[in-house]
């Protein structure tokens, strides 16, 4: 079993269905991505794993353990960080303290995560007494990132993380994770620039209307004619 | 101006500005110390709370009233702090009586609310009538009446000594409770911003204010944070209570009046932001001070003899206070409602 799994989850908010069955799983040091339409349920599904969305039908389990009913501030301590799409970081305050926030549970060092964050992010180390609402939208996006990475996460949850960023920006960002990657951290990705987002993936999911249209590795679903034609524009 | 020799017209210069450090300055510091001290309690609610707490001013008068009475009681026992007034001893026992009420009304009132995340108007209502009941409450205990509960020396610098000592017409005057105002004020605002800057609970304060989702993600436990914000907003309203009632005097009424300036000191800086408030508070303490002042005196030492104004030169009878206040919150919201200092729109 992989080390974070979704087993067949439905349910939505209230009303009708928007996750209908759907299955996600993720494990160490692996990079696994979501991609889809508009409306597919892509966040949703995301939010599920992370507890912001009462499944109707389904388990979510977490290293065997099953956290189905637990509270998302519940599965942060297990382990699990979420940089949301939009308003990822404080604005008001400094990307230390910015930082500083993403290891207010943890009671240990946090200094040695933190340089491990500029070394990942260089750009973030000189702006660290800058605040982060005054940072342009691919370094908020490096802000948001080590935020979570400081949490010290065996899960990463991205949701769309580069939305809004320039080419170049969001090519950098990638490379960045898949450093994060090897630092054998699971990552689950939500994207909308599916062709860039499943070369760096192990695993691509193809959601369509909150069920799962093609599982495979990136590679394969790249090469896919059908999933060319359907999903990447040809 | 009496004269045109050099001494004296230097010496009528003093006695304006004395006169003037009596009756505007001096006032405007010491009111608008309090009001800064009420609206931090306000934009801290605001921010973290996420609903204007009409209560504000009732807490105010709770927390006071608390003060009087374990004054009078110390004063019964004969127990005092010779030239201050007995009220600084009763106010720690003040300040955890009204945070033991506060967080009794959180509990017993907001937290509904919050657990079913209602709408930022329906926190406003239940606010009015939690104002109701802590007015209520505070009349039933102590009375409507007025109420004198400073003690010790009334002034630091008198105006007799100073006009002795100086020879000017007129003679600087600072009470006691001007000087305490102040003093505590600064010494309040120093330690507040000090742990909303630097402690791990301040910053995870700021960090809910900011973005509570996001918060939530972290790890920050929004009830702990409250409830800080809670005891903080309780500390600050019995304190600058305590004080506004030492410098005037304690009347039930007055508190819940206080309710204006102190909302158009917190939206006039910018709700949410605690620099905002004190800066606000200074605002509108300023303005309602220095329209409502007679200037004619102060004119009289500064203009040729037969130059002087025959009127009072008063903008607005001082019974108009609370009207600047309003002015000021209604031109706010028209025309810059995020305040100076960039809080919330509201």
């Amino acid at each position: 079993m992989s080390f974070l799994s979704g087993l067949s989850m439905s349910g939505g908010y209230g009303g009708a269905d928007i996750l209908r069955g759907c299955d996600i799983s993720v494990d160490k040091g692996e990079i696994a991505v979501i991609v889809g339409p508009n409306g597919a349920g892509k966040s949703t599904a995301m939010k599920a794993l992370l507890g912001m969305l009462h499944l109707r039908e389904g388990t979510v389990t977490l290293d065997g353990k099953d956290i189905t009913q637990m509270s998302p501030q519940d599965r942060v301590k297990e382990g699990m960080a979420m940089v949301p799409q939009t308003n990822n970081v404080f604005v008001s305050m400094t990307v230390q303290e910015n930082l500083e926030m993403g290891a207010f549970l943890r009671r240990d060092d946090i200094y040695r995560t933190m340089d491990l964050v500029f070394e990942l992010f260089p750009i973030l180390k000189d702006k660290r007494d800058q605040p982060a609402g005054e940072l342009s939208g691919g370094q908020r996006q490096q802000v948001a990132v080590g935020r979570a990475l400081m949490t010290g996460p065996q899960v990463l949850l991205l949701d769309e993380p580069t939305a809004g960023v320039s080419p170049i920006v969001m090519d950098e960002l990638f490379d960045r994770i898949l450093e994060v990657k090897q630092t054998g951290i699971a990552i689950l990705m939500v994207e909308q620039n599916a062709r860039q987002a499943l070369n760096i993936a192990d695993t691509g999911y193809v959601l369509v209307t909150g069920e799962n249209k093609f599982t495979d590795t990136g590679e394969a679903l790249l090469a896919d004619p059908e999933v060319r034609r359907a999903f990447l524009g040809g | 101006m009496h004269s045109w020799g050099g001494r004296a017209v230097l010496t009528d210069v003093f006695d304006a500005l004395i006169l003037l450090s009596n009756f505007v300055i001096i006032p405007v510091l010491t009111y608008g110390s309090q009001l800064a001290l009420g609206a931090l309690g306000i934009t801290l609610i605001y921010g973290i709370l996420r609903f204007a707490n009409f209560a504000h001013g009732d807490l105010m008068a709770f927390g006071t009233m608390v003060t009087v009475l374990m004054t009078w009681w110390l004063q019964s026992i004969g127990v005092g702090l010779g030239p201050l007034p007995t009220a600084l001893l009763a106010l720690p026992v003040a300040i955890a009586i009204t945070i033991v009420m506060v967080l009794f009304i959180d509990k017993s009132v907001f937290k509904f609310y919050r657990r079913k995340r209602s709408a930022p108007a329906l926190f406003v209502i239940a606010s009015i009538g939690v104002m109701f009941v802590l007015n209520g409450i505070v009349r039933f205990i102590i009375g409507p009446n007025d109420q004198r509960f400073s003690d010790g020396e009334r002034f630091i610098i008198k105006a007799r000594a100073f006009k002795q000592m100086t020879g000017l017409n007129e003679g600087l005057a600072i009470k006691v409770s001007q000087g305490l105002t102040i003093s505590i004020a600064f010494l309040l605002v120093v330690a507040l911003f000090w742990f909303l800057q630097r402690t791990r609970t301040g910053k995870a304060m700021r960090a809910y204010s900011d973005n509570e989702d996001l918060a939530l993600l972290s790890g920050i436990n929004p009830e702990r944070v409250v409830m800080v914000t809670w005891i903080i907003t309780a500390t600050l309203a019995t304190i600058a209570g305590t004080l506004y009632g030492l410098d005037k005097s304690f009347k039930p009424f007055t508190y819940f009046q206080l309710l204006l300036p102190l909302f158009a000191a917190a939206i006039v800086g910018g709700i949410g932001n605690p620099l905002g408030a004190i800066l606000g508070g200074y605002v509108v303490a300023f303005s309602e001070v220095s329209i409502t002042y007679a200037y004619k005196k102060f004119l009289k030492y500064l203009v040729p003899e037969n130059w002087e104004p025959d009127g009072l030169v008063q903008f607005l009878s001082t019974d108009y206070k609370f009207a600047v206040s309003f002015i000021i919150l209604v031109l706010v919201l028209l025309i810059r409602p995020t305040g100076i200092l960039r809080g919330r729109v509201i």
